[in-house]
């Protein structure tokens, strides 16, 4: 298994100092090289310099490029932003958005990777090449599509709401003609659509690694369970779910990164950085940033709450892990 | 009875997952007639080619085509996946091949950049572009890529090279191969495979790649496909024929490339998670 804790190298390499500094080898660092300074000034650098450019008031490419002042304005963006009631908006759509996307993700990815696992061969692999297809496709076409089929013209949704007896649609809705209906006008109902997309793309991955997790568990332990009577929902929660902790760890934590920091989708959905009502924190730093004017000290604040949030996020799921383990 | 449920389950799910694909493709070969009549064919009941032909014949603005935003994406993703590759099986090599000081480190420091929410650095990279005095070229994309593809590239290489048998490059050594010989004649022969895949993956971030490409391109000749498409296709009176067509051109090699590689996606992104 690839863990990190393979290494039991360091006992060899507790030999006499002068032993070890004639066997010292230069070319693995030689090697590592252009990939630590890719990695260093490509996403660690970057890393660092958001944290510094959200200190500072700039306001126009020409103080990036250098040939203008940079005011300082220590924690002036930060305070901005928080004092705005517009955050509050913000981070609440990013957090309720987060939430209900990592757990309608979970549990269809797993409902769909136990279905997997219990399939008859053919129909497994069937179900696995169409359940890759929303994997494989990109974000920005997968949007377009949904865009497509949400069309409040021609789309298909808007045909089958259409198509409902009247009587019914209206006492339902309220309304018996879809035809022109803005699906993506109001707030929650954008939230609904982009949250369809997202679950629609990131679904799979979830059901594909928990197929994998339950191929390398011993089936006889879900047999057993089985034999003596235990409902699905017992051996889900009893055999299953304790087995594969740490590979559902893995994915809230992954879920939860990816979900935060939509953008792709919300960007080709809204038609852009205009619909603020539904902005979350990754589009909100992006547009203060790049839509005139331009206020690019302010973007990094918001893309340094971000970061900070999600290293919030990792870090509590680190220490579940730790304890957990100290426990058991 | 049980198994005809969960075939029907199978079957919902089948449908969910791929209906989205399957209609962009049947939207991209239907007259526009079928497109916006008020029921919706099915399947294409007069299929033709005229979108594709339109997208790939006609110019989006006077002297830019549907291939020329094509070709900018290869060039992009081509060279962010060489320079990935190439640099990614150098450090690989480096982690699977020998022991020293920093390697766990490094291993860490790979993991920990992957968390990394790329969204926040377009700021800072902006900046970085604006200096180095690549803003509106194609390099200043193929730079930012490599940075995102590498962490991912180098872990999914190391298992290639790990599996790699020792002896093998032993026994070249004893036949009195040097370190570059060894590496060249028999390391790099049996990684290759590995780095295909790897490069697929590579190749898929760059030519998905939306956000850094939208802020650091403003010329519209040098965009990229992703940003060709949400500027001409994003307007509201969306013709959606050739905007099926142009997605479909667009998704296709991607399902192709992934489809190849998708089982190492998972055991890469989920390594050491089982305790097996």
């Amino acid at each position: 298994m690839t863990t990190l804790t393979e290494v039991p190298e360091n006992a060899a390499a507790r030999e006499t100092p002068a032993r070890r500094r004639r066997r010292v080898d230069r070319l693995p660092y030689l090697l590592l090289l252009p990939a630590l300074v890719i990695i260093g000034v490509l996403l660690l650098w970057p890393l660092g310099q958001v944290v510094t450019m959200s200190f500072y008031r700039l306001n126009s490419v020409r103080q990036l490029r250098g040939d203008r002042e940079w005011p300082w304005v220590g924690l002036g963006n930060y305070a901005d932003i928080l004092s705005d009631p517009f955050f509050l908006t913000v981070l609440r759509n990013t957090v309720l958005f987060a939430a209900a996307n990592v757990l309608l993700t979970m549990v269809l990815g797993t409902l769909v990777g136990l279905l997997l696992n219990r399939l008859g061969r053919k129909m497994a692999t069937f179900v696995a090449s169409c359940v890759m297809l929303a994997w494989a496709t990109p974000a920005l076409t997968g949007t377009i599509v949904w865009k497509w089929i949400f069309d409040d013209t021609s789309g298909l949704v808007t045909w089958l709401f259409n198509a409902l007896p009247d009587g019914l649609s209206n006492a339902l809705f309220g309304r018996s003609d879809w035809t022109g209906y803005g699906w993506f006008n109001s707030p929650l109902l954008f939230f609904a659509i982009l949250t369809l997309v997202v679950v629609w793309h990131s679904f799979p991955f979830i059901a594909v690694s928990v197929l994998a997790g339950l191929k390398s568990v011993p089936s006889e332990l879900h047999e057993a369970a089985r034999v003596d009577g235990a409902s699905p929902w017992r051996v889900f929660w009893k055999i299953t779910f304790p087995l594969l902790r740490p590979v559902f760890g893995i994915l809230i934590v992954l879920s939860t990164i990816w979900d935060f920091k939509v953008f792709t989708q919300q960007f080709v959905l809204a038609g852009g950085t205009q619909d603020r009502p539904t902005f979350m924190l990754s589009i909100y730093s992006y547009a203060e940033a790049f839509s005139p004017p331009p206020k690019y000290g302010l973007g990094a604040a918001i893309a340094v709450i971000l970061t900070l949030i999600l290293l919030v996020v990792t870090g509590f799921y680190v220490r579940m892990v730790l304890r957990q383990e100290d426990e058991s | 009875m049980k198994k005809v449920a969960l075939n029907v389950a199978g079957l919902l799910v089948a449908l969910f997952a791929a209906f989205p694909v399957y209609w962009m493709i049947s939207t991209s070969l239907k007259p526009s007639s079928e497109i916006f009549s008020s029921t919706p064919q099915p399947v294409p009941a007069h299929p033709t080619l005229a979108h594709y032909r339109e997208i790939l014949t006609g110019n989006l603005i006077p002297g830019v085509s549907f291939l020329d935003f094509f070709l900018n994406s290869a060039i992009v993703a081509i060279s962010t996946v060489v320079l990935s590759g190439l640099v990614a099986l150098l450090a690989a090599t480096a982690v699977a091949r020998f022991r020293f000081r920093l390697r766990t480190s490094f291993l860490i420091m790979l993991l920990v950049v992957q968390m990394i929410p790329l969204e926040a650095l377009v700021i800072p990279l902006f900046l970085m572009i604006q200096r180095l005095g690549l803003y509106n070229t194609l390099p200043s994309l193929i730079l930012t890529y490599l940075g995102f593809s590498l962490p991912f590239a180098v872990w999914m290489l190391r298992g290639f090279v790990a599996a790699v048998p020792k002896e093998l490059e032993e026994a070249a050594a004893i036949d009195g191969a040097s370190r570059a010989q060894t590496f060249r004649r028999v390391l790099f022969p049996l990684v290759a495979p590995g780095l295909v895949a790897t490069s697929i993956f590579s190749f898929i971030t760059a030519w998905n790649e939306l956000i850094f490409a939208l802020t650091f391109i403003n010329d519209q000749g040098r965009y990229t496909l992703p940003v060709a498409m949400t500027f001409f296709f994003g307007r509201d009176d969306t013709n959606w024929g050739p905007v099926m067509a142009a997605s479909t051109l667009f998704t296709l090699p991607v399902i192709i490339f992934f489809l190849l590689v998708q089982r190492r996606m998972v055991s890469g992104l989920v390594a050491g998670a089982v305790k097996g």
